[in-house]
């Protein structure tokens, strides 16, 4: 998989990151050699293998369905500076 | 035990200015019974103690709760020290990837080197703390963390023990993700009994963490009177793929020594698919599993924060992520993004998943016939910051080679020094890797190497 500008430009944004001139300039070659090292991986057949997200068997916590305690609003707004009213307050969505 | 904690902390500041080992140093009085003293990895939270991950997004995060590792910890009678300096959200293997304004931890055997990553703060400091637990009468333990080898490899750089426990042994509640599959808190000691010792304190079930498990402990009892007679029957497998091409000879010959001087039952044994494809693997899940986990900081909630009046609702997450996070962190955020976008992710992120199965029944496979594996922790002995600064990012990431495979794994691995260093006086680390939940088999093994005589 060949890595152009525009192609690193988008998955940027994707991720909400601005890469600077430099740093596009600086990180093609880098990733590039990167994502030919993941081709390595093409030589491998999986075609009857499952994934494997975990390492080991996982199962769910279940507990009872009653009210604890939790952080309270002091606990969960201390040290945020951008809040109003007991939310949280971020840039205008619409 | 009363401890004179003023001349302690005045002592790990005066340690701190010349070694970067921490990000925080907690300066205050103690009142309590302190039993020992425990640094904490900066990527693991503690109540009203600054907590980063090492990185500049994370700046002014202070939280209101306690991991469930240190909650333990202090119900044991252990006084938080400080936040050790780590690679930016465990991003390293050489703990040079330190946040944008923060400080490069030196190594304690040589200044010009580094710690090793990313635990790099927590190792260093280990090793240095050991010179003075004499003159205070008070022990320290350090609590890591390890995605891809972040224990075992600033262990080995600095020469103390470090281990790795099963994924899932430890709850990860508290702990700041870098990649939730393959991500372990840990410890690194000065000796492999204090790492049982700590083991036995915050390993075991946790409702706040659902990939927890429930397992038996008893790692400080495995270690009762370990022995040449007790371990007899102990069938050890040497990897031979950690050996030879890509390793430093002197790793080699010092390790091979230390096996032999342990002169137990050794075979040759071979991990062909987790040699050749366990790096790319590794990272491949591991940055797309990052990229995820780190959508979360976006100057919102916690940390970094600018004015949200007359910015557009992209550009103000945008804005803040560019200009905190490190160059690592962008790089690595941005192959995990493309590994998991509609198109790549079959070829990419699910095939890597795949890959990783087969590399897991490889191993189990050699774990029906042999107790333990061996390798060298490193390949290397701890490099100059000159040498790191050659290095291109992939030459970085393939220094993880020897600890890749475990770690994605999740399979309990033991780093200790061998007795021998190497010529420049570096120390050198020797990997005991074990089967799921076998912890006990690595602790007496790496016990019974320390106890025996130098040469």
């Amino acid at each position: 998989m060949k890595l152009d500008k525009k192609q690193l430009q988008k998955i940027a944004a994707n991720a909400r990151l601005e890469l600077s001139n430099k740093e596009i300039d600086e990180f093609l070659p880098q990733l590039q050699e990167v994502l030919d090292l993941f081709s390595v991986l093409d030589r491998i057949n999986t075609d009857k293998v499952k994934p494997s997200f975990q390492p080991i068997q996982i199962e769910d916590v279940m507990r009872e369905d009653k009210i604890k305690d939790c952080l309270t609003k002091e606990e969960v707004f201390f040290s945020v500076k951008n809040k109003q009213d007991s939310f949280f307050k971020g840039p205008k969505a619409v | 035990m009363e401890i004179n904690t003023k001349k302690i902390i005045d002592e790990i500041k005066k340690i701190n200015n010349e070694y970067h080992f921490f990000n925080h140093i907690v300066d205050k009085k103690d009142s309590s019974k302190i039993k020992f003293l425990v640094s904490v990895k900066d990527c693991i939270c503690t109540k009203e103690i600054p907590t980063t991950s090492g990185s500049r997004i994370l700046d002014g995060y202070t939280p209101r709760f306690d991991a469930t590792c240190v909650k333990r910890i202090k119900k044991a009678g252990g006084r938080i020290i400080g936040k050790t300096a780590m690679d930016v959200f465990g991003f390293g293997s050489f703990c040079v990837n330190v946040g944008l304004d923060k400080k490069i931890p030196l190594n304690p055997f040589d200044k010009k080197r580094c710690c090793g990553g990313s635990s790099g703060g927590a190792a260093g400091f280990t090793q240095k703390f050991s010179e003075l637990t004499k003159e205070f009468s008070v022990g320290h333990i350090a609590l890591g963390e390890s995605t891809g080898g972040s224990i075992a490899c600033p262990a080995s750089f600095c020469g103390v023990a470090g281990l790795t426990p099963t994924y899932g042994r430890v709850s990860r509640y508290g702990q700041i993700d870098y990649a939730s599959s393959m991500d372990k808190i840990g410890v690194i000691a000065k000796t492999v009994k204090e790492c049982a010792e700590m083991l036995e304190i915050i390993a075991g079930a946790d409702n706040k963490d659902a990939t927890c498990v429930d397992k038996k402990k008893n790692f400080v009892k495995a270690l009762k009177d370990v022995s040449k007679k007790n371990l007899k029957g102990m069938k050890i497998g040497l990897i031979k793929e950690g050996f030879g091409k890509g390793v430093d000879p002197e790793v080699e010959k010092v390790v091979k020594e230390a096996v032999k001087k342990l002169n137990l039952d050794v075979e040759e044994v071979s991990l062909p698919l987790t040699t050749k494809y366990g790096v790319s693997v590794y990272y491949l899940l591991a940055m797309t599993e990052a990229s995820t986990n780190l959508a979360k900081l976006c100057g919102l909630r916690y940390g970094q924060e600018s004015s949200v009046e007359g910015v557009s609702f992209n550009d103000y997450f945008t804005k803040i992520r560019s200009k905190h996070f490190n160059k690592e962190a962008k790089r690595r955020i941005i192959i995990g993004t493309f590994a998991r976008m509609a198109g790549f992710r079959d070829a990419y992120y699910i095939k890597a998943a795949k890959v990783r199965t087969l590399i897991i029944e490889e191993y189990k496979k050699l774990f029906k016939r042999y107790d333990i594996l061996i390798s060298p922790s490193m390949p290397i002995t701890a490099p100059t910051f000159t040498e790191i600064e050659k290095l291109t990012p992939l030459q970085n990431y393939m220094m993880d080679i020897l600890t890749a495979g475990p770690n994605l794994a999740g399979l309990p691995h033991l780093t200790i020094p061998c007795k021998k260093f190497s010529t420049k006086g570096l120390p050198i680390g020797m990997l005991l890797i074990g089967d799921h939940f076998n912890e006990k088999a690595i602790l007496q093994v790496g016990d019974y190497y320390e106890g025996l005589k130098d040469e």
